[in-house]
């Protein structure tokens, strides 16, 4: 008999391989005990539910093709609360169905990891090409009061390791993530190391123990209510609309919907040591610094390499975590730099928790791309020495 | 060490997978660094694809390749669109069958890779002839390794017809 992880293993097959970003986060979301998968195929996020519909029945897991987004998002919370670690995969168009139940897994504490492998918008967009314009439908897509935790891989391999902490977070604090990746990260194939099982760390939802008494959204210490799966002798009622520690709708009290929004909120805001995760690269002497996420960030390591061979002090602050924003790390930076320059690939969203962070300190330039195609290292390596000329 | 390389011809040649098999050889079988991106219509053939392979010894930032070291067309849209996207002392390997007109003071290696794929009996391992005189002209990934990444890339039963692929391609190069 072959344990769970041998056929994780067995499934996955060699160690080494030369694969796509959709491949290696679906090789993570099995990694991390991902057993169930929900989805739409959509360009250019499909592979990701093709290598699930693959591996997922040879571990004893299972695919479903759904009809729509909204229904995937749907089955997804449903299948989580049998207790299992699920998720989707999807694009622009595809996330924007998904919404209104992303809003009921945050409501409901359901975790859940969403990929969506971005293309350019609005609507149907450029289905084949890249771009970053999701990130603040990320934060505010869905309607309400809400903390999201979005992490933004850089590599294939950076793509793997994201999607076994989204389901980490996810399982430890209850709650959705996202992992954002673009159609050119999805489509580019890197050298991928499947990392060994100890290598890793599996983190799992709190479970509850105690039957008698038991009250499904009474939270823990930590404010993540432990949680019992339908099925398993527990009494728990889900809902929507604002409820109280039973899990029954109080919608129409404000002390128990203030309570409940603001403790959804903090058992995020309260872990952001489990979270926020960035790199710095010449962060000591910099003066001008590029802040930037995503594929994009890997040019930039080029360009301030470049930058430094001309006498520039310049530096890179990749942000690997968005949301919640890390607004601490970018003031920290904002103390010390002359100018900061923000390459984006959309018409500027993360630039404004930026200067939110930067609160004045320093001048914040956006330097915008669209159209699918990726900013050359020499446009930006331009936009940097134009800003070093710049007057402080 | 950094090698850019560029492979382009039209949608059903193959050039992505010729560019996936180059990468895999280099980043699997050689242990190298190496990252290949991809554009393509959306038509299933005839369309312009084009694929790029970068291939170095340390860690890739910018995923992709302005002017190339070596250029691989195998049409004449993919020939005139990119034979000036080269570094001095790039590599140029063309298909004289598909290339008709050429910058005459470019200096090419000509290598009939949909020929020599018909005599060996199957047009589509065209692709593979030419990443067999890739190898052969350029060194980027070693032979093994080129011959390892093929044969795990294609069904068991077209294995022998795309070692004989390569094998011509080395020969057609050096010939």
């Amino acid at each position: 008999m072959s344990t769970h992880r041998e056929l994780i293993r067995r499934a996955l097959g060699p160690r080494v391989q030369f694969v796509q970003g959709d491949d290696a986060c679906a090789y993570g979301a099995v990694l991390a005990g991902c057993t169930f998968f929900a989805g739409y195929p959509i360009t250019p996020a499909t592979e990701v539910a093709e290598r699930m519909a693959e591996i997922l029945p040879r571990i004893g897991g299972c695919y479903i093709q759904m009809e729509d987004e909204i229904a995937s998002m749907g089955a997804l919370i449903g299948a989580s609360w049998t207790g299992a670690k699920v998720m989707t995969s999807t694009s622009g168009p595809g996330f924007s169905l998904m919404q209104e139940n992303l809003g009921y897994a945050i409501m409901t504490e359901t975790p859940c990891v969403v990929v969506n492998v971005q293309r350019s918008g609005p609507s149907t967009g450029q289905p084949t090409m890249g771009a970053y314009g999701d990130m603040m439908q990320a934060r505010w897509g869905t309607h309400g009061d809400h903390e999201i935790i979005m992490l933004c891989p850089a590599s294939v391999q950076e793509s793997l390791e994201l999607t076994i902490v989204a389901f980490n977070l996810s399982e430890r604090l209850r709650t959705p993530v996202l992992v954002f990746i673009d159609g050119e990260l999805g489509h580019m194939r890197e050298r991928l190391v499947i990392p060994e099982d100890h290598e890793f760390e599996l983190w799992e939802r709190p479970r509850a123990t105690d039957r008698a008494g038991y009250r499904p959204f009474a939270p823990g210490p930590d404010l993540v209510p432990p949680f019992a799966p339908f099925g398993s002798g527990f009494r728990t009622f889900v809902t929507g609309l604002t409820h109280n520690e039973e899990g029954l709708p109080r919608a129409s009290s404000a002390t128990i919907h203030d309570q409940l929004v603001r403790r959804l909120a903090a058992k995020i805001t309260n872990h952001l040591d489990l979270i926020t995760r960035y790199e710095e690269f010449y962060a000591d002497d910099c003066e001008i610094a590029i802040v930037t996420y995503g594929i994009t960030a890997r040019t930039c390591r080029d360009v301030v390499e470049e930058a430094r061979r001309r006498g520039i002090k310049a530096g890179l602050l990749r942000l690997i975590s968005i949301w919640p924003f890390p607004e601490h790390v970018v003031a920290r930076w904002a103390e010390r730099v002359r100018a900061m320059l923000v390459p984006e690939m959309n018409l500027g969203q993360i630039v404004h928790p930026i200067r939110e962070a930067v609160a004045g300190r320093c001048p914040v330039v956006l330097h915008s791309r669209i159209g699918g195609e990726l900013h050359t290292p020499a446009e930006l390596l331009e936009a940097l020495e134009a800003l070093q000329w710049q007057p402080a | 060490m950094k090698h850019e390389i560029r492979i382009c011809g039209f949608g059903g040649q193959g050039v992505i997978t010729a560019a996936v098999i180059l990468g895999k050889a280099a980043a699997v079988h050689d242990g190298l660094t190496a990252l290949q991106v991809q554009s393509y219509g959306p038509e299933a053939r005839g369309g312009a694809a084009r694929a790029e392979v970068i291939i170095a010894d340390h860690p890739i930032g910018y995923p992709g390749i302005t002017l190339a070291d070596v250029l691989v067309a195998m049409s004449q849209e993919a020939y005139s669109r990119y034979h000036r996207a080269v570094k001095p002392g790039a590599t140029l390997i063309i298909d004289p069958d598909l290339v008709f007109q050429r910058d005459e003071a470019r200096p090419v290696v000509p290598v009939r890779a949909t020929k020599i794929a018909e005599e060996l009996g199957n047009t589509v391992v065209a692709n593979i002839v030419m990443l067999g005189a890739l190898t052969a002209l350029t060194g980027v990934v070693s032979p093994e390794a080129l011959l390892a990444a093929t044969l795990e890339s294609v069904p068991a039963r077209f294995r022998e017809l795309n070692r004989r692929a390569l094998e011509a391609g080395m020969q057609a190069a050096s010939g």
